[in-house]
């Protein structure tokens, strides 16, 4: 009876070595290789799509910081500007950018031959269109703000016209030049020459981060200043109103209340609205904080408080963690040396407790700031042009945000608004960037370990 | 962490506390039509950049968003100037009444075309309405025959257009440059084709039923609705070699080196042929203006003056160069907006 001793399993060990692979062990590994390689495929995805995101707005975008500048001297001849000598103030706000237009073409032909230029088939009016649009209200406002300067030659660095600026950045060639209504391959010549002579430059783009939007006709000009004035207004209410209200209800909901099926519905309902979709805080605060509140549209404090609302359960989650987090043996110790409740968790939970919620915070205002839905409703996806005020009252003006800009441009007909979208979105990332990297740092410097 | 906490929540309640208190508002608010939102941003540029006012806002969001949000009644809060690429509609006269908005000011402020765009390294394209309705309509006529639209290639529905598949981005049901292309290409061109007739007799001689018919669209995934802006539909041509878009005529100007603009009924769009109404597909665009605030928010009668001046909106304006078709009948909303004339009933 010895055949039934051996049962075929023991059979099978019997014939397995430890040296030599048996066909269950290596079906094993085969799956453990194979699930590795799907996990690597599935990093390697996601870092060429992070490669290529940033790629392609990098590459669209950094051009975007550069800018292209004509350095001409204009005569601000009184004939045109102060008929009657008296430089009065107000006979001169009469005048509008179109008196203005024609000082900068005569400045323009004049340095022309100057330099001795000559650009064949250059119509009469090519010459002023490499001069952006925006020039004349800078020189209007220059003589409104001095107007001794009337009667001298003033050297202005005016703003080039969008599409020069885009051939020194490869985005207009002479072939679409050709093609383009708004450019002649002669313009482009004659800008190469002024180029050579030294009148035309390229350089740092500062107005890009501090002008305001520009309209769709002047590409060059416009900036991000009052979108980030805007953002920035919105993170300080969000952060004044959100950090301590999160705090309070996290403290009260983690230390103080009882459990019972009041706070249970509570918790679930913070649980439940760090899901809700934005957009849905963009109506609540158009029917709340506009129509019946009275507070008005596009401002950045009906932004704040939209923002608000949406950033509070990621603060009210992330803290209560926190909270969590640290080892009742603190507390008890606290209360056994005779501190009060609340002594015990101001003086000692809440500030080791601390670094989770700043960074809670943090990842929580990064989330707003990059917010534009909320906002297409309450009025602030729109063209705003006057820099709102200091705050307070600033709350209160309208302004315009960072990934409003964005979207705004996107929409626009010329396509170097497509660079400048770019070029915000860099802008906006590396707000978002250092705003993570702060809460890398509070997490690593002052977290603590039990 | 204490201190922070007690400053903070100060700071929380002084900010409460302020919004009661809000500032009157100095800015004009403008919402409505993405189509005229470029025009209005210029204007509000140049009014902001030459008058001692600040610049008006300007939102954008849709003509009949615009219109609703401007009848939500009167008051800071509320808009005061609505953009609109298609005329005000008796819902929204009923809904300004409802909410104590009594006069309200239309103003036209020129024309916009509407042009039909292929990839500039394309073939040419010269088309009729007629075409477009054999193109994309449901039904089309052919052989004397009512018939599920058979058409692949645009050649097949009239041999002196080029050999290429049929493909078109067309303005999705949401805009108002929908209904013009539906009005002034698809329905005409149903009536120059026959089908309209054709149509009418299958509906028991019903016009407005065989109209309807007129724009339905095939839905084999030749004619695609395009929601999105014109942007979206340039890259969409742009991927799609074979397709045509449909664009407003500023957009298309300002991007002629990648696209190639089709005639239609032998007629090149310009500003000049949309002016002279040589080139059929082109519609008024207007503003509305809610009266009650023109007293209370300074600079607003001064803006909307700006706005139809001769200087902004003349032929050599800088809206006209932009791509706005003039009105020929300027001068004459000039005087009415000088005198504040609110709008009679629709007619």
């Amino acid at each position: 009876m010895t055949d039934l001793t051996a049962t075929p399993a023991l059979a099978d060990a019997q014939n397995r070595s430890l040296f030599k692979r048996g066909e269950r062990t290596r079906r094993r590994h085969a799956t453990e290789r194979r699930f590795r390689a799907i996990g690597l495929a599935a990093v390697i995805f996601g870092i060429l799509a992070l490669v290529g995101l940033l790629g392609s707005i990098l590459s669209n975008g950094v051009s975007s910081f550069r800018q292209t500048y004509v350095a001409l001297d204009v005569y601000l001849d009184p004939a045109k500007l102060d008929k009657t000598g008296d430089r009065d103030p107000e006979a001169l706000r009469k005048l509008t950018t179109f008196t203005y237009q024609p000082l900068i073409k005569t400045a323009l032909e004049t340095l022309i031959e100057e330099k001795g230029i000559s650009v064949e088939g250059l119509g009469a009016k090519d010459a002023e269109g490499i001069i952006s649009k925006e020039a004349p209200a800078t020189l209007r406002h220059f003589v409104l703000a001095n107007p001794s300067k009337i009667g001298e030659a003033v050297r202005f660095e005016l703003l080039a016209d969008g599409r020069i600026d885009g051939y020194y950045k490869g985005r207009v060639t002479m072939e679409t030049a050709k093609l383009d209504r708004n450019v002649s391959p002669e313009q482009l010549m004659l800008a190469d020459k002024l180029k050579t002579a030294g009148a035309l430059s390229t350089r740092f783009n500062w107005a890009f981060l501090t002008a305001p939007d520009a309209s769709d006709t002047r590409p060059e000009a416009a900036g991000l200043g009052v979108a980030i004035l805007g953002s920035a207004y919105m993170m300080l209410i969000v952060l004044v109103l959100s950090l301590p209200i999160g705090v309070a209800a996290s403290i009260y909901l983690e230390e103080f209340a009882p459990r019972n099926r009041l706070t249970d519905i509570i918790e679930v309902n913070i649980a439940n609205l760090a899901a809700v979709p934005s957009i849905v805080f963009g109506i609540l605060g158009l029917a709340v904080f506009i129509n019946y509140a009275g507070l008005p549209q596009s401002a950045p404090i009906v932004g704040g408080l939209v923002l608000t609302l949406m950033t509070l359960p990621t603060i009210i989650i992330a803290t209560r963690a926190a909270l969590k987090a640290v080892p009742p043996s603190i507390r008890e110790a606290a209360l056994g040396v005779g501190a009060s409740k609340m002594q015990s968790i101001f003086h000692h939970v809440l500030p080791l407790a601390a670094p989770g919620i700043l960074t809670g915070t943090i990842i929580g205002l990064a989330q707003a700031l990059g917010e534009t839905a909320p906002l297409l409703l309450i009025g602030m996806v729109a063209f705003v042009r006057e820099f709102p005020a200091a705050p307070p009252g600033g709350f209160f003006d309208p302004a315009s945000a960072l990934p409003v800009q964005v979207y705004n441009w996107t929409q626009r007909g010329d396509p170097a608004f497509i660079e400048r979208a770019s070029g915000a979105i860099i802008v906006l990332l590396v707000f978002l960037v250092i705003m993570n990297l702060g809460a890398i740092f509070l997490r690593r410097r002052f977290e603590r370990r039990w | 962490m204490k201190k922070f906490l007690l400053t903070a929540s100060a700071a929380a309640i002084a900010l409460t506390g302020a919004a009661g208190t809000a500032a009157a508002r100095d800015q004009i608010q403008i919402a409505g039509s993405s189509t005229v939102l470029p025009y209005a941003s210029i204007v509000a540029e140049a009014f902001g950049e030459n008058t001692e006012f600040p610049t008006p806002v300007v939102e954008s969001g849709g003509s009949g968003a615009g219109r609703k949000k401007l009848c939500e009644g009167v008051g800071e809060n509320t808009i005061d100037i609505a953009n609109s690429s298609s005329r005000i509609k008796q819902s929204d006269i009923d809904l300004c009444a409802q909410n104590g908005v009594k006069e309200i000011q239309e103003v036209r402020i020129g024309y916009d075309g509407i042009v039909f765009a292929s990839d500039i390294n394309g073939p040419e394209y010269a088309f009729t309405p007629a075409d477009w309705h054999n193109a994309l309509a449901a039904k089309v006529l052919k052989d004397g025959e009512l018939v599920d639209n058979p058409y692949k290639k645009w050649n097949e529905i009239r041999a002196d257009l080029p050999d290429q598949a049929i493909l078109a981005f067309i303005p999705g049901t949401k805009h108002g440059t929908r209904e013009v292309f539906d009005e002034k290409v698809l329905v005409d061109g149903c009536e120059e084709n026959g089908a309209l007739e054709a149509l009418k007799a299958a509906n028991a001689g019903d016009g407005k039923a065989a109209e309807k018919a007129c724009m339905a669209l095939r839905t084999d995934g030749v004619s695609v609705d395009i929601d999105g802006d014109y942007t979206e539909t340039l890259a969409r041509v742009d991927a799609n070699k074979n397709g045509i878009g449909v664009f407003g005529l500023s957009f298309y100007q300002n991007n002629t080196d990648k696209l190639r603009v089709g005639t239609m009924g032998g007629v090149v769009p310009s500003v000049e042929t949309i002016a002279s109404g040589e080139y059929p597909v082109s519609r008024p665009l207007y503003f509305y203006v809610k009266n009650a605030h023109l007293d209370v928010i300074p600079g607003m009668q001064e803006y909307i003056e700006f706005f139809v001046s001769d200087e902004i909106a003349g032929p050599d304006g800088p809206l006209a160069a932009y791509g706005l078709v003039s009105d020929p009948e300027l001068a004459k909303t000039q005087e009415k907006v000088k005198n504040r004339v609110p709008m009679g009933a629709l007619n």
